[in-house]
């Protein structure tokens, strides 16, 4: 939008939801047709509700160009004819060249020219591109690293396309979003800018999800259509049956004007139709929408300011960025949730390591790791507990040596990664210990606590620098390493090997990897040996390595652990009570996987486990996988037989999972049941995006899943209280929302359809055209609004300590068609009592003690006066968390209507053609008889309610809720 | 809504209300309220039961159809021709003296005051003595809004063309002589309506503001004439016009036409004795199977004989007592136990 077409185009799409465009149609109708009422009665809840949207959406709108400018006009340096110049980002133009600083983000493609380190590399983190936080080297343009400022070149590249993990290799290319680390500055030419970019290109929009309880509120809705539609069929054939009977069509005291004596019988049908149609259009709701939006758009706050969510260690409390499905946060069936970062920690830990059999456990209380501070203790305490295992992961490490095998181990702990000192001095002067405090960045996790477990023997890693590995010694020697060549880690080796000289000449080489790849190169008897010791050690296998020099070789190994995520057994605990069910999917093995899963007590000691891998299979003569892959060919043909079995599991773990097979797990069980995706990662973003309810946690592993969730928290410990407080919350009050203003509708128009059977289906309407239109907006709207926004019908505490109270509300419990009946029903009477009562009692209309008769108007401001009074004390007595706003709101409501109709009645309005209701309401209140039969009739519509208010009270966990 | 700006390094506001945690009060119904409260509600509601249902049937009503359907009834040769003034007379007897104050009401049946088109026919500017709209009265009195001249009709509309046109005198037969029993016909209208809503235009005489306007079709005379004796009522602000302009909620209504001067023999009322009704009989009802009545009726503080009340109140009282009984064996039976 502009600020010019905002209106047009915003109103244009606002009338593209078919309720605005219902209550469109109705609009013109009154407008073109002769209708009992004026345009203004639905005119004006339109307007409102139209310029409550359009404001929400204009508001939205210019927060999201905020952030546009803010990416837009962004400063960047531009090298221009050997000059800076400073440029607003958009200026950019393919050619130009740019300087970007540390830490900056690089505004659009770019090729390296120059950089400021010597090695004309520099590094870049491109976590926000893929998630990975790792630093990546790029590299200069060869021959280019000393002229730029002459330099005269042509760039030729490829057209620009979106494939991210292809093309993030070309070793010079800079992507637009990722961020410069460690290096000074760099100068690079704009190749690809705006929407050509990488990042631009891998945008997907966000796919509009829509909530359960808005498919509840459009099958109402046509519910209501249905009444409507049949109750204008029907009036107007009772009017056509009734006219026909001699005398009624055309009495002598209400002639018939020419232009409706010369109308076409059947025209006239249609417009008595339309005209009952506009009558009682009010059964469906005009503001309940914009109350829907507006409760879920202020109840999102909640979310954002709930302290529990704020988290010290990121300074960040929960993020909402959809509020449409906060109701959905209730409704949760299935739990799907990614490993690595979102069970555990992306922090790893370094344990014990065992070398030739013999065991190292490092003891020290304080072993802390970027501030998380896990001790043996409790590490312990959770063995015990989680049963076997309580180490999530093992890497082994396995290493030839010649000298003493200790030192060596650790000295191949602190030559073997690609781990780089952070924020460190290259030049060579000899850096004071920091010890703990030292900063290291590498590619994964573990490399940094191998690092760090070599530092608390006392062998320090240095720094690498050019081509040279410095050691700290335990004798406070620096010793030098020449790095002779790095194998890196990749997914099918599966393995890193280092080779390095030492200064005494020897040529080492020291290589870590997954067991997988390792065991085959290892001998035997040494295997067992090993896998002996980790048995007992409850981790899985061991490696050694071979390696065909003369050397002897050395078997080592190291535990690394996983540490869980604060909380996460509790959490996963309660979600289970709460009759959730919890997928698991991660990339890992099932080992690993598995006694994760333990530790987070998913699975209990007592949890039966299914198996389905290659390994648990017999088969004999055939391959093991074939024999998996007919196995579920089967299970598919049997109508899904396989899917039947794992929605019926508590939790359900799959293994080995890709990032792309995350999201088909998803697909494949979307169905009917709300699923909810959790991750931290950009391999969770397809999960995230796919699930009804997608939410990110602000980890390490970058942005990306925060941004394209629709809810971020900090913890995955903050789920619980996500889902079983606010979840529980705002579903019960978006229900009871919904269900109420159906209700509250239908028993605003039935007397009004009744009343056509008394007045010759002339459309008369009932109440006054400012009752009519203020109905909605003013009398009855705030109560349920505030009572949407507060209402606790269980305190949050209740509702943590119970995580079976969830199970109360599952699966949609308060938006079936039994409790829709329900309200329905109750609607149907008290439209039958407040209509009847007032017509019993209208049988002699001489109610003054005065013996003056009340008419028609009189009649209608008394049911009406009833239906508001009794609205909202049925809504007070659902209310179970009375807070002042509450009672201000409600009592408030009330002495408004009280007010409003004095008001309205007590002056001649000169812009008003009929001053229908002059002094109608003091007439009514100075009878005695309308006092009478409006307690009456309230205390008789209400009576249900009450009784079922107290008979429900002391039943199940409520019992307790009465101590407050 | 109170929309605070978390400021502060994101940290979000510990506000009670932020955090949900406003200070809530919870109503409890519990047995030991709700039992008594309802025995409480229950009583009074049977005793203003009572009350109204005594008041009620105190009140004296005295009913008398004159449409004359069958040909036995006084007034049927009257229903049959279409002659304007038809008399006809109604004799009844009363054994008892009728309470005073007797207010004297005619009812309709089966007539639509309530019909939509015929509600909106009428001018509200006219009748509050706007003289532009005299010249030109509203659309929605068409079809009366001009008549076949295309002289304006002031006052415009169905409601006032068809306005109530039957006249009624009581007389009392005391030995052989009649007395007129005089008929009260102020305030019968409400006072606003009378004071405020409906106005005639500030022109003496009165009758010069309807200059070159024509009476309502159906109306014998025209509205700055309809009542002779008293000048202060003629016009829009006559009783009779304003009782008939607010129209009745249902079908069959009853509007009130007079109040029994209580004076002389008529203080406390109407005495025993032989009475005569002389009825003007113009307004045709038969056409829509309509019937007319005539009403006496006194009123007490809940104004009108209703019995619908006191039965209402009867009811839902003694459905309170039942209900605070069964919840009590319902209580004592399950719920005392962990009540403490």
């Amino acid at each position: 939008y502009t600020v010019w077409n905002f209106l047009p185009k915003n109103l244009f799409e606002q009338f593209r939801r078919i309720a605005n465009f219902y209550f469109l149609i109705i609009f013109l109708v009154q407008v073109i047709v002769d209708t009992p009422t004026s345009p203004v009665t639905s005119g004006l809840p339109l307007f409102f509700v139209i310029t409550v949207t359009a404001i929400k959406q204009g508001y939205e709108d210019w927060l999201r160009h905020k952030a546009d400018n803010e990416v837009n006009k962004y400063r960047v340096t531009v090298l221009e004819d050997g000059r800076r110049i400073q440029k607003e980002s958009e200026k950019i133009k393919v050619g130009d060249v740019l300087e970007v600083e540390e830490d900056e983000t690089f505004p659009c493609d770019l090729i390296l020219l120059q950089s400021s380190r010597d090695d004309g590399t520099c590094f870049v983190t491109t976590a926000s591109l893929d998630g990975e936080s790792n630093h990546k080297t790029h590299y200069t343009v060869p021959d280019t690293e000393r002229d730029v400022e002459s330099l005269n070149a042509t760039i030729e590249c490829e057209q620009p396309q979106p494939d991210l993990y292809k093309s993030l290799g070309p070793e010079n290319l800079l992507l637009k979003g990722a961020t410069l680390k460690n290096t000074q500055s760099i100068c690079g030419v704009a190749v690809y800018t705006g929407m050509e970019t990488k990042m631009a290109l891998n945008y997907q929009g966000k796919s509009q999800k829509r909530s359960v309880v808005e498919k509840s509120i459009n099958a109402f809705l046509l519910v209501y259509l249905c009444i409507l539609v049949s109750k204008a069929l029907v009036c107007t054939t009772l009017k056509y049956v009734w006219q026909s009977k001699p005398g009624q069509d055309e009495p002598w005291y209400n002639e018939k004007t020419l232009k409706e004596k010369e109308t076409n019988l059947y025209l006239n049908m249609f417009t008595d139709f339309l005209s009952f149609m506009v009558l009682f259009n009010f059964i469906i709701p005009v503001s309940m929408y914009v109350t829907v939006e507006m409760q879920k758009f202020l109840g999102s706050f909640f979310i954002s300011w709930d302290k529990d969510f704020f988290d010290s260690e990121i300074e960040e409390g929960a993020l909402v960025n959809t509020s449409d499905l906060n109701e959905e946060l209730g409704q949760v069936e299935y739990v799907f949730t990614d490993k690595t970062g979102t069970l555990t920690q992306n922090n790893m830990e370094f344990i014990e390591c065992c070398i030739d059999g013999h065991q190292y456990k490092y003891r020290d209380a304080s072993s802390e790791v970027d501030g998380f501070c896990v001790t043996d203790g409790p590490m312990n305490t959770v063995q015990q507990k989680a049963g076997r295992v309580s180490v999530v992961v093992s890497r082994h490490l396995c290493m030839l040596l010649t000298r003493e095998r200790e030192e060596l181990f650790l000295r191949a702990l602190c030559l073997c990664h690609t781990v780089q000192v952070d924020g460190l001095m290259v030049d060579g002067q000899v850096v004071p210990p920091l010890q703990e405090q030292r900063g290291f960045i590498a590619s994964s996790p573990d490399e940094i606590a191998l690092v760090q477990g070599a530092m608390r023997y006392g062998f320090t890693f240095l720094g690498l620098e050019s081509k040279t590995m410095k050691i700290l010694n335990r004798t406070n020697d620096v010793e030098m390493y020449e790095l002779l060549h790095v194998l890196n880690f990749d997914p099918v080796r599966r393995r890193m090997s280092v080779i390095v000289r030492s200064i005494s000449g020897e040529t080492l080489l020291f290589c870590k990897g997954a067991d997988s790849s390792i065991f085959p190169r290892v001998k035997q008897e040494e295997v067992e040996k090993i896998r002996m010791h980790v048995e007992r050690n409850a981790t899985d296998h061991a490696f050694p390595n071979h390696y065909d020099m003369k050397f002897v070789i050395m078997i080592l190994f190291y535990l690394l652990f996983y540490s869980l995520q604060e909380e996460a057994a509790e959490t996963m605990e309660a979600l289970q009570g709460a009759g959730i069910k919890v997928w698991v999917l991660t990339g890992d093995k099932m080992e690993t996987a598995k006694s994760t899963c333990y530790a987070c007590r998913l699975f209990k000691r007592n949890t039966e486990l299914l198996e389905l891998t290659v390994r648990t299979l017999e088969s004999p003569g055939k391959r093991r996988e074939d024999r998996l892959h007919d196995l579920l060919l089967e299970y598919h043909k049997k109508t899904d037989l396989f899917l039947q079995i794992c929605q019926n599991c508590t939790s359900v773990l799959c293994c080995r999972m890709a990032p792309l097979q995350k999201a088909q797990v998803r697909t494949n069980s979307k169905g009917s049941p709300i699923t909810l995706s959790i991750g931290d990662g950009a391999n969770d973003v397809s999960m995230i995006l796919e699930a009804h309810v997608g939410i990110g946690i602000k980890g390490k592993e970058g942005r990306q899943a925060v941004r394209n969730s629709d809810y971020a928290i900090p913890k995955l410990k903050h789920l619980k209280k996500l889902l079983l407080g606010h979840g529980h919350l705002y579903y019960v009050r978006i229900a009871h929302l919904v269900q109420y203003f159906f209700y509250k509708n239908l028993c605003f128009i039935l007397p009004q359809f009744l009343y056509q059977f008394f007045c010759g289906c002339s459309q008369q309407p009932l109440y006054d055209a400012a009752y009519l239109t203020m109905y909605n907006i003013c009398f009855t709207s705030m109560p349920i609004l505030a009572y949407s926004l507060f209402e606790q019908h269980i305190s949050i505490e209740m509702l943590l300590e119970n995580a079976t109270l969830y199970r109360q509300i599952g699966k949609n419990a308060m938006l079936r068609w039994g409790p829709f009946l329900y309200w329905t029903l109750l609607g149907v009477f008290h439209g039958l009592v407040f209509f009847f009562g007032v017509w019993f009692l209208f049988s002699n209309p001489a109610l003054q003690d005065n013996g003056q008769a009340f008419g028609n108007w009189s009649y209608g401001t008394i049911v009406f006066t009833i239906l508001v009074f009794t609205v909202t004390l049925k809504l007070a007595l659902d209310t179970r968390h009375w807070t002042w706003i509450n009672h201000f709101v409600i009592w408030g409501s009330l002495a408004f209507y009280v007010f409003f109709s004095f008001f309205w009645g007590g002056v001649i309005w000169p812009f008003l053609r009929q001053q229908r209701l002059y002094f109608v309401f003091a007439n009514m209140l100075s009878s005695v008889s309308a006092w009478l039969v409006i307690i009456v009739l309230i205390l008789l519509s209400l009576l249900p309610e009450i009784l079922y208010v107290v008979l429900r009270k002391p039943r199940g966990p409520y019992a307790r809720q009465v101590v407050l | 809504m109170v929309k605070q700006e978390s400021e502060s390094a994101n940290r979000p506001d510990n506000t009670a209300f932020t955090q949900q945690r406003l200070p809530a009060w919870q109503p409890i119904l519990s047995a030991g309220i709700v039992i008594p409260g309802f025995v409480l509600i229950g009583l009074a509601f049977i005793g203003i039961g009572v009350a109204l249902l005594v008041t009620s049937r105190s009140i004296q009503v005295l009913e008398l159809d004159y449409t004359g359907d069958s040909n036995g009834s006084p007034c049927s040769s009257c229903s049959q021709s279409d002659i304007a003034n038809c008399k006809c007379s109604l004799n009844f007897t009363l054994t008892t003296l009728f309470q005073g104050p007797v207010f004297f009401y005619y009812g309709l049946s089966n007539y639509f005051q309530n019909y939509r088109r015929y509600g909106a026919s009428k001018d509200d500017n006219q009748l509050y003595g706007d003289l532009s709209s005299f010249t030109s009265p509203s659309s929605s009195c068409s079809p009366y809004n001009y008549d076949s001249s295309k002289k304006p009709i002031v006052p415009c509309g169905s409601i006032a063309n068809s306005m109530f046109n039957d006249t009624f005198t009581l007389t009392r037969t005391v030995s052989g002589t009649t007395n007129n029993v005089t008929l009260d016909g102020k305030g019968i209208a409400w006072w606003t309506d009378y004071n405020i809503k409906y106005r005639n235009p500030s022109v003496t005489p009165l009758k010069n503001a309807f200059n070159g306007t024509v009476k309502p079709i159906n109306w014998a005379k025209p509205a700055y004439e309809l009542d002779a004796s008293d000048r202060s009522n003629n016009g829009f602000v006559n009783q009779d016009f304003l009782v008939w302009m607010r129209r009745a909620a249902l079908p069959n209504f009853r509007k009130l036409y007079r109040r029994i001067d209580a004076s002389g023999d008529y203080q406390k009322g109407l005495p025993a004795g032989n009475y005569t009704i002389d009825i003007t009989y113009n307004y045709p009802v038969r056409a829509f199977n309509g019937a007319k009545k005539i009403v006496f009726s006194n009123v007490s503080w809940m104004g009108g004989s209703n019995e619908f009340l006191g039965i209402a109140y009867l009811v839902i009282g003694s459905l309170c007592v039942v209900m605070s009984v069964v919840m009590l064996i319902v209580y004592a039976k399950f719920k005392f136990p962990d009540e403490e």
